[in-house]
């Protein structure tokens, strides 16, 4: 039987990495990931996880030995957050590529300067283009099920891509939780051994990672992109078959309050719950307004997001970083992409908030659905920074 | 277990080793190519069963254009920086799949290969965390070429004193690279390791023997091996072996071994070649004045000499 427990959700995580008999964890500390790789050497060293743990001298050499585990056929996983992602960058674009599933917890925190060691998503859009499945978790329990999730989805032959798994620096990572901890022959049992699809082995030598010359590199950078847009319904089927072990559903795009709304808010990670709570007291007053949360960042849900947005009238989109140079955050140009050739589209608005860890109020969400019903699109409409000083 | 207690086979010329390459003929190496030979005989003394770990570089660019490889055993590149740091990852991962009975329970020798700017520059805190960490199955070798040669080239801090490269060109206000060749060797020693060693590939059994024995050793292994480069080096082709045999007689690339931090020296000089043999067949020293010869002499003998009390210091330690 599966129980509750109180957990602190970066221990959760490292626990999900336990469950899932995790083979090689390559991991450099950094604030605020540091409890997920500390309560993972705890694991090992007390036998609770048959893995080896490699305390790699930076994140550059995490990802480096995350790679190559994968490639000889281990089940790897490692974690990090902001200024340690940023060293792992060369490496990260390498992994889906090659087409290792690494799992990889980012415990988003702001990518200095200034140095900062709060929450925003500024680190993980560092690697937006990289080629990794991306998921977003809200709370503990997500958390938990996203990384077994991870796996799977990682593992399953059709995908055999890397994965991150986001949780927000802190603001998350740090709480502690109810969390239903299932089973671990439940866990087995969802996510049986991997069979890689091609591995270092010395009975039947492959070359991995050769040189792509102007005659293949296009072809190659295609095909990950390819295998990438294809991962989407093995991650809906994914979450599906989670549901019928586990009995929680999962959506790529999760709404609440959403169907009919005039204004719809579009938030990823934590602040969601700060969302909701707001959108409850709006409704009492009468707004007619709902959230849409993106849980499957990478591939980007189109179609998902085209069917909650479109009814819409106002549609405020919410990021946590800013796109330096340009009119809109990473999620509103997606958005707004997304929305550009459809008719009767809404209004899309943008708002940076929570930036290095600046606390996102309920009042927030009050202020961007007011500021949102306003807006009036032009070309020289810019994202609006909430709370900030003036 | 200590290094000096490693039981391997030695190879002589009547046991060298017949049959296919591991690495395939047909690669695109330079003509005369001293970095690929030194590979190519270390490949031979290995056999097939092992795992290879490339850095970007000469060797990596060489070898492996999609859709080719010259490779015969499991290879993998991932960049430039990082051979030490994948070859960690692999080792890792056959220890746990063994253990896990996910893997056949042979011992797989991991073995990194990276030039000298993969080694010394960019890839030495990859290289020093690896050592550090003590993998059991890890061998890292450093093909030193003594320049960035697969971008053109350019100074490491490999690269010896006075010899003109890209960016360390002769002027007139320069004698080329400033700095001395920084120590490798001594740097992989200090890790405590169980095994260090320098080859080159005009002593080729000696560098086999040394591969072979850096493979029976269980801790990591360090081999700094000398890559002659004709086109980086403005030196005829032919003369790569030559070379490569100067380098040591001249007493500059001193070949030794460091078993359990115990020093031994494998070719002793007495008689030294003048350093001006070796000098004078590549053109990257062309320009050097006998003044300045004078001075990398003197060092030279200092630095041999120091290996040599060091050897002195450890009388009954037994070499390749």
């Amino acid at each position: 039987m599966a129980k509750l427990v109180g957990m602190e959700v970066s221990v959760a995580v490292a626990e999900a990495a336990r469950l899932c008999d995790t083979d090689v964890v390559a991991a450099y500390p950094i604030t605020p990931q540091t409890h997920i790789v500390e309560h993972l050497s705890e694991l090992v060293a007390n036998g609770h996880l048959d893995a080896e743990y490699i305390p790699v001298e930076s994140e550059q050499s995490a990802m480096s030995s995350c790679i190559g585990a994968a490639a000889a056929g281990a089940r790897t996983f490692t974690a990090t957050s902001s200024q340690g992602l940023a060293l792992m960058n060369e490496m990260v674009f390498i992994a889906p590529v090659l087409r290792l599933p690494i799992v990889l917890a980012i415990a988003n925190r702001a990518l200095s300067a200034p140095i900062n060691i709060w929450n925003d998503h500024s680190d993980i859009m560092t690697i937006r283009d990289s080629g990794w499945i991306s998921l977003f978790a809200e709370n503990g329990q997500e958390a938990l099920d996203m990384t077994i999730l991870s796996f799977r989805i990682g593992e399953d032959p059709r995908v055999s891509l890397p994965v991150t798994m986001n949780i927000d620096g802190f603001t998350l990572s740090h709480f502690i939780e109810p969390i239903d901890m299932p089973e671990i022959e439940a866990v087995r049992k969802f996510l049986p051994p991997w069979k890689p699809l091609v591995q270092l082995d010395i009975g039947a030598p492959i070359s991995i990672g050769l040189l792509g010359t102007p005659e293949s590199y296009t072809e190659a950078r295609k095909a990950t992109d390819n295998v990438l847009v294809a991962s989407k319904p093995v991650v809906v089927e994914s979450f599906e078959a989670f549901k019928a072990q586990f009995g929680r559903e999962y959506k790529v795009v999760e709404t609440y309050k959403a169907e009919g709304a005039e204004t719809l808010l579009l938030t990823m990670g934590s602040i969601s719950e700060t969302a909701m709570t707001a959108i409850d007291e709006m409704r009492e007053a009468g707004e007619s307004v709902g959230l849409v949360r993106i849980r499957l960042w990478r591939p980007f849900p189109s179609e998902e997001l085209l069917k909650v947005l479109l009814p819409a009238k106002n549609v405020a989109v919410i990021d946590r970083h800013i796109m330096m140079g340009t009119p809109d955050g990473p999620v509103a140009v997606e958005v707004k992409s997304l929305l550009y050739d459809a008719p009767n589209r809404p209004n899309v608005s943008n708002f940076v908030l929570g930036l290095g860890g600046r606390d996102v109020t309920r009042d927030d969400f009050k202020y961007i659905t007011k500021r949102a019903k306003e807006f009036k699109g032009s070309p020289s409409a810019r994202y609006e920074l909430v709370g900030v000083w003036e | 277990m200590r290094a000096a207690e490693a039981q391997y086979v030695k190879l002589t010329p009547k046991t060298f080793p017949k049959g296919p390459d591991s690495l395939a003929s047909g690669h695109r190496a330079c003509q005369g190519c001293g970095e690929v030979l030194a590979l190519r005989l270390m490949m031979k003394a290995l056999g097939t069963d092992f795992i290879a770990v490339s850095a970007t570089g000469c060797m990596e660019v060489c070898t492996a254009p999609f859709p080719q490889s010259a490779w015969r055993v499991p290879w993998i590149h991932v960049a430039f920086e990082n051979a030490a740091a994948v070859a960690s990852g692999v080792e890792s991962a056959l220890h746990a799949l063994r253990r896990k009975k996910r893997a056949p329970e042979k011992r797989i020798p991991v073995v990194a290969f990276a030039g000298d700017g993969g080694t010394a520059d960019i890839g030495i805190q990859a290289l020093s965390g690896a050592l550090e960490r003590q993998h059991e199955d890890f061998i890292y070798v450093c093909l030193d070429n003594e320049a960035y040669m697969n971008t053109g080239i350019q100074r490491s801090s490999e690269t010896p004193f006075g010899a003109n490269t890209t960016t360390s060109p002769s002027g007139t206000k320069s004698k080329g690279q400033n700095t001395w060749k920084k120590n490798m060797a001594a740097i992989a020693a200090a890790h405590g390791i169980p095994y260090v060693a320098t080859g080159s590939p005009a002593y080729h059994l000696d560098l086999m023997n040394k591969i072979r024995r850096a493979a029976a050793v269980h801790g990591p292994a360090y081999l700094h091996v000398y890559a002659p480069c004709p086109t980086g080096w403005r030196m005829k082709p032919e003369l790569s072996v030559e070379s490569a045999k100067l380098v040591v007689t001249t007493r500059i690339f001193p070949i030794y071994e460091v078993l359990d931090g115990e020093y031994v020296l494998n070719r002793k000089i007495d008689n030294p070649t003048p350093i001006e043999d070796y000098l004078k067949i590549q053109g990257r020293f062309k320009h050097l004045k006998p003044e300045d010869i004078d001075y990398i002499r003197g060092r030279v003998n200092q630095e041999y000499e120091r290996i040599e009390r060091l050897a002195a210091a450890f009388p009954v330690s037994a070499g390749a």
